[in-house]
């Protein structure tokens, strides 16, 4: 890994870091991952098989069930930016 | 009246409570005192709340017209902050969320709150719960009440050290890899992990959303019993909780098991083997069987938990962008606005995991690092479920050590790590273990405890709590 590397990284997760924060990093993460390899040769053994085991998705049927207005305005009051019961939120498209 | 707060469970509470010895606004004023000459010092909480008489007042008028009164009715406790509770902030001791208001109460706070519990205050955590010595925190290290030098643990210390330092009877705190155990055993006290899905999450600020439980933090087994039977039970909110089965007959007699893995691990003192020998040795005179048993891959369980928590953080933190709600910090544009509230948002540890998560799940290293990780967790998991087919209850050593000095391990996060190499391995499973005390190591004079952790097969709560107690009261 380079600091190239941690800076698409970065980028990918949207986040800005300081140059000291890369390399730190950088070198951090290395020894992390240099660790946690050691689980490459215990798959090697087994094989890539995986069962769901007991595992399983939860669904819900797609309603409102928040019938209350009892938080709206707690909610609307945490926006950061707003215009009446409105998020206010930069402009996305460029002209 | 002086009330002894040091010597007070929730059970001797409860009862003085109810034959009058003393009233909840006593024992809140008793609390609140001690606070205001301890945590100065301490910095278990974030913020006492200003009605705190007046929940005990509520406490009072249900014990006075014996209306809903229940063991924790008038009891103080302390929240974890990434805790919601309704108006209150809820800041996961993180600059993102330093003046969020939950607009929401945890489903554990209903119940609580149900049960008459007066909440004391918010306590402090290493940021989002990802640390275990509460140094990760924005607004400053934590203190262990036994020894200031050292830390309290983490991440749930605020919690923990606000019951060591009797400012709180109890706490919540939540557990992702050992959060409520190794603060626990630092701080002489009894944490409960509950099992996998046990605690609705609801209300919960989520880490490693496969990983973590909320669980109690108490003085002795029978008061973590107290809280988890309050805040057990599915919950429609959170689709990842489950009804406890609860065994037709509770066997009176438990046969328990020694991973002989754990005994081989690299860097255990002396002292700790020690220990943990004597701990065994206790169990039989008690007249336990104990037994070996074998958990062959106990010894990646540190792999792959830092494989998958990053991954599940880098998920769970994209929701911090300051649109919606928190810190907001003005860019260039609406892109630049993420850039810039993440990084003045987000502490350091924060950040490394975010990284490290991102390079997990990222094309390439995907099939590497995250689908291999969860091949060997179902390896893990296939080792107990095989375990306990032989015995009911799995002895280890909360921790490699007693707690540690502030600053000694911050600056290396890997060392860090190996820190939780004995409370993962329950999280990885989803069983429930427990951490309670067992006995002292002498350092500089001062007699820093040291835990012993009971783990069970999922839903077998009732048992832990049985041989915990067991061995708690010898």
């Amino acid at each position: 890994m380079e600091i190239k590397d941690i800076e698409k990284l970065a980028k990918l997760a949207r986040i800005e870091l300081t140059d000291i924060e890369k390399q730190t990093y950088l070198k951090e993460i290395g020894s992390i991952l240099a660790y946690v390899d050691q689980i490459k040769g215990v798959v090697a053994k087994v094989g890539e098989e995986r069962k769901a085991g007991n595992l399983r998705n939860v669904m819900r049927g797609d309603e409102v069930t928040n019938i209350s207005d009892s938080n709206k305005e707690d909610i609307v009051r945490e926006f950061p930016k707003k215009e009446g019961n409105y998020l206010k939120v930069k402009k996305i498209l460029d002209n | 009246m002086k009330i002894n707060t040091k010597d007070l469970t929730i059970k001797r509470a409860h009862e003085d409570l109810v034959s009058g010895k003393y009233t909840a606004v006593d024992l809140a004023n008793a609390y609140l005192e001690n606070i205001k000459n301890n945590d100065k010092e301490i910095h278990a909480y974030l913020e006492v709340f200003t009605d705190v008489l007046e929940q005990a007042m509520a406490a009072d008028e249900r014990i006075k017209n014996k209306k809903n009164v229940t063991l924790l009715t008038g009891v103080p406790i302390s929240i974890k902050d990434n805790i919601l509770i309704k108006g209150r902030i809820a800041s996961a001791a993180s600059k993102m969320l330093e003046g969020y208001h939950a607009t929401y109460d945890a489903t554990v706070i209903k119940k609580l709150r149900e049960a008459g519990v007066v909440f004391l205050g918010r306590t402090n955590m290493d940021e989002f719960a990802m640390g275990g010595s509460t140094e990760n925190s924005a607004f400053g290290t934590t203190k262990n009440p036994l020894d200031i030098m050292r830390v309290p643990g983490g991440s749930s210390g605020g919690a923990t050290a606000s019951i060591a330092a009797n400012m709180a009877l109890a706490a919540l705190g939540s557990d992702t890899g050992g959060s409520i155990r190794q603060p626990a055993s630092f701080c002489g006290l009894v944490g409960l992990k509950p099992t996998y899905g046990a605690v609705s999450r609801y209300g919960l600020m989520a880490m490693g959303s496969s990983f973590d439980q909320i669980g109690p933090i108490t003085k002795n087994v029978d008061d973590a019993k107290i809280i988890f039977d309050c805040i057990v039970g599915q919950d429609k909110m959170d689709s990842t909780s489950i009804e406890q089965t609860q065994l037709k007959k509770i066997k009176t007699k438990f046969k328990i098991g020694i991973p002989k893995e754990v005994m081989k691990e690299n860097g255990l003192s002396l002292e700790i083997l020690n220990n943990f020998a004597q701990s065994v040795e206790k169990l039989k005179s008690l007249g336990y069987e104990v037994v070996e048993v074998s958990l062959p891959n106990l010894s990646y369980s540190l792999s792959v938990y830092y494989i998958l928590v990053p991954a599940e953080v880098s998920s769970n933190m994209a929701r911090f962008d300051g649109v919606r709600y928190g810190l907001h910090v003005d860019g260039e544009n609406m892109v630049d606005d993420y850039f810039k509230t993440k990084e003045k948002g987000f502490g350091s540890e924060v950040k490394r995991r975010i990284i490290l998560g991102t390079y997990i799940l990222s094309s390439g290293y995907y099939d590497a690092y995250y689908n291999k990780a969860n091949i060997v967790r179902d390896l893990i998991k296939e080792d107990y479920k095989k375990a306990f087919e032989k015995v009911d209850v799995i002895i280890t050593p909360t921790t490699p050590g007693p707690a540690f000095k502030v600053g000694e391990k911050i600056n290396d996060p890997l060392q860090l790590y190996l820190e939780d190499i004995f409370t993962v391995p329950a999280n990885l499973a989803g069983v429930p273990a427990i951490s309670v005390p067992a006995g002292y190591k002498e350092i500089d004079g001062v007699n820093l405890p040291l835990g012993l952790q009971f783990f069970a097969s999922q839903g077998q709560e009732d048992i832990l709590f049985k041989v915990a107690k067991d061995f708690e009261s010898k």
